[in-house]
């Protein structure tokens, strides 16, 4: 038993500490950083738990093994006792009560606009995923990629979800968790990068034959080179026509491509924020301003649950 | 499609082909095994149309073996498909069929049985009953469950398996994503074994509110007994809910309704969140039977009373009625915003606290106690430490902004290992362990049983400890394959030496039945673990009316307080016993189910419309039918016990 404990907590320390962090516990923004801070955090809290509950056993089978006992020893009949039930419910209510407070301000930390940017206007991107592709829309630059993302840095942005197919998950470990694309709805995701760099992004949710590949590269760059790539884009790429939006749709990989354009203006996506199905999701005003086509949201009597 | 093509394979595969090979071998070995033997009569009369308890509980043990089996290779199979990078052992499809059906087999057709097995055993004879309230509902129950298994087992021969995962997500389930009968067979199978399923829950509540010993109020039952209340309370809650899901589920794929598609106003949603409504009470329908085997097992190797019985059932009742207000967890990730998130973030991380005190409760019951380590107690021990470590990621995972980066990764799938695999297939084994001698009147080799469980033990944390480093480094759940560059390789190398360890440990314990089936001696008391409650009061092997006379009851603990405190347990004379009588009715019923089933597949209409009238005739039968069971009398009580005391 102890030498488990010991392995297990070796390996802990050398992971953790160890010399190429996990993706996700090397944040390269703020809401990735919130995360990051709460799973050390929960991690520190659950460890001393998962240590007193070993100590306690090695205790107990040390002290009281037949083996080490008088052959007549009968134990005794122990009902329970009102002081150790209540430490062994009181410990945990504080635990929980602590964790649940920290939750409960991180939730709304990673549903908002990030720490630190509220200043700046977002830079708002569709992503939309089709099997097994994701198709990314600047409707403010008017551009269109596909299965690969540019970003600024020192920018909010709010990415908003939906699918054309199966539910997919929009995933950047590095800037920050998860959330859905539905084909009924539109999520919003509010990330943002504080560090240049390459980051891998997936669809995280199982969407069938194609899914282990259903990855994109996420470029993180200044201002000033974000606004260069985009006039680039602008003077060499191709528009992007509803004929040829509806082949990419068409099942299968592709590689990386470049239009101007977004299909958002012949193929508008799920109407409205929430398209309809309002999860009773509390998005920020801010965000709201920023919609124009957020004026449906405030009607949907749509609910999930 | 045309009428052949639809029962082939859609990605025939050697390994198939051998299985398929391999399935009709044995078929032909069993069938021309029971005619030399001269053994279909034995099998009719004693098995397939018993509605004995102990027998159905018998059969429940065997076919969970068999099912553990079946989903240990499709573990492995796609453990060894990760365990390097760009492996070319399986391809997507064949992954994808391999996942789901491991998880569905695993849940439905492996655990469940399990729990129903030590359940229909244990049950009524730790209460002092002598069957279930309706035992041919009970045998009902099981042949249900047993053909919903066969028909699930089939699918990978006969037109391919459901691919879109256990949870099996719409619309990827839906016809327009997944075109072959697979997810067909995962609608029908589960929903018939399901039914099976809500009968058990309702049979059991019945024989355990009305059927107990006099004077075993419900306060002095058992903890397994208390545990077996609660789970049922549970089934009977949960159950409908799959049932009407999967019935929404059938009409989209076979009928041409909206209710999950992507078009017409379908909502994905609510089928996950339906199936959450009934997946998470099912994980405690999972874990509760094993809390109530563990506290058995504790108490009678620490040869102690269980410390805090009342708290241990209030805190089960208290774990039954949140384990329904958690579903949402399992997608804190579709865009409910922040309060949402917040109400049952909270709820998920307060069942942690009911939890808690259950592992408090045993850790105290070891104190001054003369613990023993036998093989269910060594599993009980290992099970402490690794359900602790499964269970404090269930709170990580309850703090939802979190959760944005654990969900749908390889974190994920170590969290509910470490809760499934110590919580209830250890406990599992340890039943298995603990009940095999009342089972079969002899013990199962203790060595090679210590041996297997420090195996399965180390290996588990071999298997899912690496799993919870790879999903922080980023590998999401269900990837077939993944690149070098990921750096995932070494931990799924580890995950897969595990995985084979856990497999060397299950051969073990075959190697262990098989080991103490010959030489183990037959010599031994009906009571080998000087045990605590009832159950072990009766003689080895347990006579079909359980107990001659009734006994009467004073504590939880009336066994043992009969050993040490000379409190008479049997108390007046021999009367007759009215016991049920067998019926073929229920194996026939389900059978026609089974061939209901297939048809439903595959949409073979008249066979259906066929099947469908021959279950109402089924049933009418029954109704119209005569059957007031039977008597034991006196005097065949008296040579009965008379033997059995003698053995
Ligand atoms: C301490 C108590 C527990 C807590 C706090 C907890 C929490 C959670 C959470 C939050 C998830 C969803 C994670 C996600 O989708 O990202 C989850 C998933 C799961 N849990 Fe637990 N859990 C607990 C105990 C158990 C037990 C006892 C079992 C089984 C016997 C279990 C089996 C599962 C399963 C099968 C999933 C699978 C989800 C999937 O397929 O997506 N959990 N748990
Ligand atoms: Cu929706
Ligand atoms: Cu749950």
């Amino acid at each position: 038993m102890k030498w488990v404990l010991l392995t297990f907590i070796f390996t802990i320390a050398t992971v953790l500490t160890g010399c190429e962090p996990l993706m996700v516990l090397d944040p390269k923004g703020p809401q990735a950083e919130t995360q990051a801070k709460d799973i050390m955090l929960s991690i520190g809290i659950m460890s001393f738990i998962v240590l007193v509950v070993f100590a306690i056993l090695i205790f107990m089978l040390t002290k009281y093994r037949a083996s080490k006992q008088s052959k007549d020893y009968e134990p005794p009949h122990i009902e329970g006792n009102i002081w150790v039930e209540t430490i062994c419910v009181g410990i945990p209510v504080l635990i929980v009560i602590f964790l649940s407070i920290v939750s409960v301000q991180s939730n709304n930390i990673v549903e908002a606009t990030p720490k630190g940017y509220g200043d700046k206007e977002p830079l708002i991107i569709y992503a939309s995923s089709s099997n097994w592709k994701w198709h990314f829309s600047y409707p403010e630059e008017n551009i269109e990629t596909v299965n690969y993302l540019y970003i600024p840095t020192d920018r909010p942005i709010e990415f908003k979800l939906y699918s054309y197919g199966p539910i997919t998950s929009f995933w950047i470990p590095q800037l920050g968790g998860q959330k859905y694309a539905m084909s009924d709805m539109v999520n919003t995701l509010h990330l943002a990068a504080d560090v240049p760099g390459e980051y891998m992004g997936r669809n995280a949710n199982f969407s069938g034959k194609g899914f282990a590949e259903n990855t994109f590269n996420v470029k993180a760059m200044s201002e000033d080179k974000f606004d260069d790539w985009v006039k680039e884009v602008k003077k060499t790429a191709k528009p992007l026509t509803e004929e040829k939006f509806a082949k990419l749709l068409e099942p299968g990989h592709l590689g990386q491509s470049t239009y101007t354009g977004t299909h958002l203006e012949f193929l508008p996506p799920p109407e409205g924020e929430n398209g309809g199905h309002n999860h009773g999701s509390s998005h920020s005003s801010k965000a709201e301003k920023h919609d124009n086509s957020s004026e449906t949201s405030s009607e949907s009597e749509h609910h999930h649950q | 499609m045309d009428f052949f093509d639809r029962f082939a394979i859609p990605h025939a595969s050697p390994a198939i082909y051998a299985s398929m090979v391999a399935i009709g071998l044995t078929v032909i070995a069993i069938i021309a095994g029971l005619t030399y033997f001269k053994k279909w009569g034995y099998l009719w009369r004693e098995w397939l149309t018993t509605v004995d308890h102990k027998r159905i509980g018998i059969m429940y043990l065997i076919s969970a073996l068999l099912m553990l089996f079946r989903g240990g290779v499709d573990a492995i199979m796609m453990r060894a498909q990760l365990a390097v990078p760009d492996n070319k052992l399986l391809d997507a499809q064949h992954y994808n069929e391999i996942f789901t059906t491991h998880g569905i087999v695993m849940i439905i057709f492996m655990a469940m049985p399990f729990i129903m097995a030590l359940m229909n055993f244990v049950v009524p004879l730790q209460i002092g009953a002598r069957d279930v309230a309706f035992p041919r509902l009970n045998a009902l129950s099981f042949w249900l469950f047993f053909m919903g298994a066969m028909l699930f087992n089939i699918s990978f021969v006969i037109g391919g398996s459901p691919d879109a995962g256990w949870t099996s997500y719409f619309p990827l389930a839906g016809t327009e994503f997944s075109e072959s009968v697979g997810s067909n067979y995962y609608m029908i199978a589960i929903q018939i074994a399901g039914l099976g399923t809500l009968m058990t829950g309702i049979n059991f509540i019945t024989t355990i509110l009305k059927m107990r010993a006099p004077g075993m109020k419900l306060m002095k039952m058992p903890m397994f007994t208390w545990a077996s209340l609660v789970t049922n309370a549970i089934i009977v809650f949960a159950f409908p809910v799959l049932t009407v899901l999967l019935a929404m589920g059938t009409m989209d794929r076979l009928f041409g309704t909206h209710f999950f598609t992507t078009t017409n106003g379908g909502m994905d949603m609510l089928w996950a969140n339906f199936f959450w409504v009934w997946g998470h009470p099912e994980v405690y329908i999972l874990i509760l039977p094993a809390f109530g085997i563990y506290s058995e097992v504790i108490s009678t190797f620490a040869r102690r009373n269980l410390y805090g019985y009342k708290s241990m059932v209030g805190s089960m009742v208290i774990i039954s009625l949140l384990s329904f207000l958690v579903w949402t967890h399992h997608f804190f990730t579709m865009g409910q915003g922040a309060l949402t998130n917040s109400i049952f973030s909270i709820t998920t991380m307060a069942i942690a606290v009911p939890t808690g005190v259950k592992l408090f409760n045993w850790l105290f019951t070891l104190w001054k106690g003369k613990i023993e380590i036998t093989t269910p107690m060594l599993y009980s021990l290992l099970f402490i430490p690794t359900f602790t470590i499964g269970g404090v990621t269930g709170v990580m995972l309850g703090m939802s902004a979190a959760d944005y980066q654990y969900h749908n990764t390889m974190f994920l799938v170590a969290h509910f290992h470490m809760v499934i695999i110590p919580g209830v297939v250890f406990a599992m084994l340890a039943g298995l362990t603990f009940y095999w001698p009342k089972m079969f009147g002899f013990m199962l080799n203790e060595k090679i049983g210590k041996l297997s469980a420090w195996i399965i033990a180390t290996s588990t944390l071999l298997a899912f400890v690496p799993m919870f480093f790879s999903g922080l480094d980023g590998q999401a759940r269900r990837m077939y394959t993944y690149s070098e560059s990921t750096g995932f390789g070494p931990w799924n190398m580890v995950s897969f030496i595990g995985a084979a360890g856990l497999a060397v440990g299950f051969a073990l314990i075959v190697y262990n039945i098989y080991y103490s089936t010959r030489y183990a001696s037959r010599d031994i008391s009906s009571d080998p673990w000087d045990a605590r409650s009832l159950e072990w009061a009766t003689h080895t092997p347990v006579p079909e009316y359980n107990f001659a006379i009734l006994p009467q009851v004073k504590s939880s603990e009336a066994f043992w307080d009969a050993k040490k405190h000379g409190h008479e347990l049997f108390q007046g004379e021999y009367e007759k016993i009215h016991m049920p009588n067998n019926s073929g009715v229920p194996f026939i019923l389900s059978c026609i189910f089974f061939v209901w089933g297939f048809s439903f597949v595959f949409s073979l209409w008249i066979p259906l419309i066929l099947t469908t009238i021959g279950i109402f005739v089924c049933m009418a039968y029954r109704s119209f039918e005569k059957d007031h069971g039977h008597y034991i009398t006196v005097a065949e009580i008296e040579e009965t016990e008379n033997n059995l005391r003698g053995a």
